[in-house]
């Protein structure tokens, strides 16, 4: 079920008004306007708030996302890359996004690396389309997402610190 | 005289054309395309049982199953075995798209074998397929339809890839997720392509197959996800660790009362299920029409169901000859919803949507309240004054 602090991070995060996908020309414009300020502004929330935890980009068209997460478990900082692309009917549809490097390494992940998503949030984005974006999939998909399984994933000893250490986790 | 070193290099080369020998079969041993489907009953004649079809008075007219062509959406559990079938019965021309590999964690399904792993999964189906029954014209895509770039392709095939250069005949979808089954929704609600989507439910003991004509039955849009309900207990379905189960035996069962629907329609025998799911569990296999919902957020679905009632309307009234009982979508009921588990009273109430009026044993996975539940009234102001390249610099620079 969505937590009272996943609602408090939903609750910041602004809504869209515009329901356009990337085949919509000029609608998706306006869209991926709306979405680049949600994500501006739900990043400098996270910096305020010390919680600081993604960064994402994507190419001109706004179709392909790419970026990095981190997860600090015993002060140690895990970084991950992930990357998705925004569906044809995006947003009825919501991105799914993938840790592609942790692709096989845990059960709750499908092809190519894509988070396993809890049975709440198909609903909740159903319900609110347009609104939702991308920044409400991260901090509905991917947030929970890396709280439930980073720490058991180290816990198994799937990854460790040095290894992401290496992977240039420590410059951000 | 031969040096040890040659031998063992011989040897060597030999091992290796006995190991790509096994993995294909040589010339002689592929059949010779056939030009005409024979009903001669021959243990060399591949189409002698289904040709007795005709002989029986089941199917009118068998041969013209060459003439078909079906696309097949997704080729894993269900995909796979689905193109088999059509294979086996002698379709005309078959696409498949798919982006997936095959890899050891398929094998407790059908079709695909071990020595495959690696191989994508059209690739691997087409080659295993040809050689089942070279008379069928493959056609395969090896990419993910719902990106943008992929997407135009797909419809260009779809509306293209038929066996005179048409639109396909038929398009299944036995694709393992929402998104993918939304895109194909968009694709054929477009072009006016009839479609059967199909699925497996994520704990394996109940599937369905749904046939959908656009703007005369629901498409795909137009009620939330239907599920067929097991009677389970919510708890012990906890999806602890574990995205996905999957078993063979349902697999199977969907893909085969897919094609058999799929024949059914093709080659006009029989009755033409519009819904028939499966609940594994008590062996109930619920049945139903459902028309299209007009208030649907497609809006080519609309547009589709405004043709269908002018097409209808100018249509010479025919003797009614059995009255099919229709069951009308969007209709207000309280109908047993099956709410997700651990849901709060907030979330409760804000699920009380319409539910669509269903046969006993299906259910929606989830309402969609009208309007849409309010988390916060904080919008965002979409006139801002920065451009796009302003934005992602600005995105950038955090
Ligand atoms: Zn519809």
């Amino acid at each position: 079920m969505v937590d009272e602090a996943t609602k408090r991070t939903l609750a910041q995060i602004p809504l869209h008004k515009t329901k356009a996908g990337p085949r919509d020309g000029e609608l998706w414009v306006q869209r991926l306007k709306e979405e680049y300020q949600t994500l501006i502004k739900y990043v400098q929330n996270n910096k305020e708030a010390d919680n600081d935890w993604f960064r994402l980009e994507s190419n001109t068209e706004g179709t392909r996302w790419f970026g990095k997460c981190w997860y600090i478990h015993e002060l140690l900082k895990y970084q991950f890359d992930i990357e998705f692309d925004i569906p044809v009917t995006y947003p009825t549809t919501a991105p799914e996004i993938a840790i592609p490097e942790l692709d096989g390494k845990t059960a709750k992940m499908y092809r190519g690396g894509k988070i396993c998503l809890t049975d709440h949030f198909k609903p909740l984005w159903a319900r609110n389309v347009p609104k939702f974006g991308i920044g409400h999939a991260m901090a509905l998909g991917l947030g929970p997402w890396l709280a439930v399984e980073i720490p058991d994933l180290i816990q198994k000893g799937v990854i460790s610190h040095a290894e992401r250490a290496m992977n240039g986790a420590e410059d951000t | 005289m031969e040096t040890i070193e040659s031998l063992k290099k011989r040897v060597q080369d030999l091992e290796a054309k006995l190991a790509e020998a096994s993995k294909t079969i040589t010339p002689q041993q592929m059949r010779e395309k056939i030009g005409q489907m024979s009903s001669e009953v021959v243990d060399s004649n591949p189409y002698s049982r289904l040709m007795a079809l005709k002989r029986m008075g089941i199917v009118d007219n068998y041969e013209r199953i060459r003439d078909f062509t079906v696309a097949v959406v997704g080729v894993g559990g269900v995909g796979s075995v689905t193109a088999e079938m059509l294979t086996r019965c002698g379709i005309g021309k078959l696409l498949m798209f798919d982006y997936d590999k095959v890899e050891l964690a398929n094998m407790n399904r059908l079709f695909y074998q071990p020595h495959q792993a690696g191989l994508s999964k059209v690739e691997a189906a087409e080659r295993t397929l040809r050689e089942i029954n070279p008379d069928v014209e493959f056609e395969v895509h090896n990419y993910n339809i719902t990106t943008m770039e992929n997407f135009q392709h797909f419809m260009k095939r779809i509306s293209e890839g038929g066996l005179t250069g048409g639109p396909v005949d038929l398009v299944l979808s036995c694709v393992d997720n929402f998104e993918a089954r939304m895109a194909i929704n968009t694709a054929c609600n477009e072009m006016g392509q009839t479609w059967i989507e199909s699925g497996v439910s994520e704990n394996a003991v109940s599937g369905h197959i749904q046939l959908i004509i656009p703007g005369e039955t629901s498409c795909f849009a137009c009620a939330p996800p239907l599920v067929v309900a097991t009677n389970t207990d919510e708890k012990t379905l906890k999806r602890e660790g574990v995205c996905a189960a999957s078993l063979p035996t349902t697999m199977a069962v969907v893909a085969g009362f897919l094609v058999q629907n799929t024949l059914k329609y093709l080659l006009g025998f029989g009755q033409v299920t519009h819904y028939l799911g499966y609940n594994a569990l008590q062996d109930f296999f619920p049945t139903m029409a459902m028309k299209p919902n007009p208030q649907c957020d497609e809006n080519h679905c609309l547009r589709r169901q405004k043709l269908y009632k002018e097409q209808e309307a100018a249509r010479p009234k025919e003797v009614v000859v059995e009255k099919k009982e229709e069951i009308i979508v969007h209709e207000e009921n309280d109908w047993g919803i099956e709410l997700m588990s651990e849901t709060t009273e907030d979330e409760l109430k804000a699920a009380e949507g319409e539910v669509p009026v269903l046969t006993e044993g299906v259910t929606v996975a989830y309402t969609k309240p009208e309007p849409p539940a309010q988390i916060q009234d904080e919008e965002i102001s979409s006139t801002t004054e920065q451009s796009l390249e302003e934005l992602m610099k600005q995105m950038k620079g955090l």
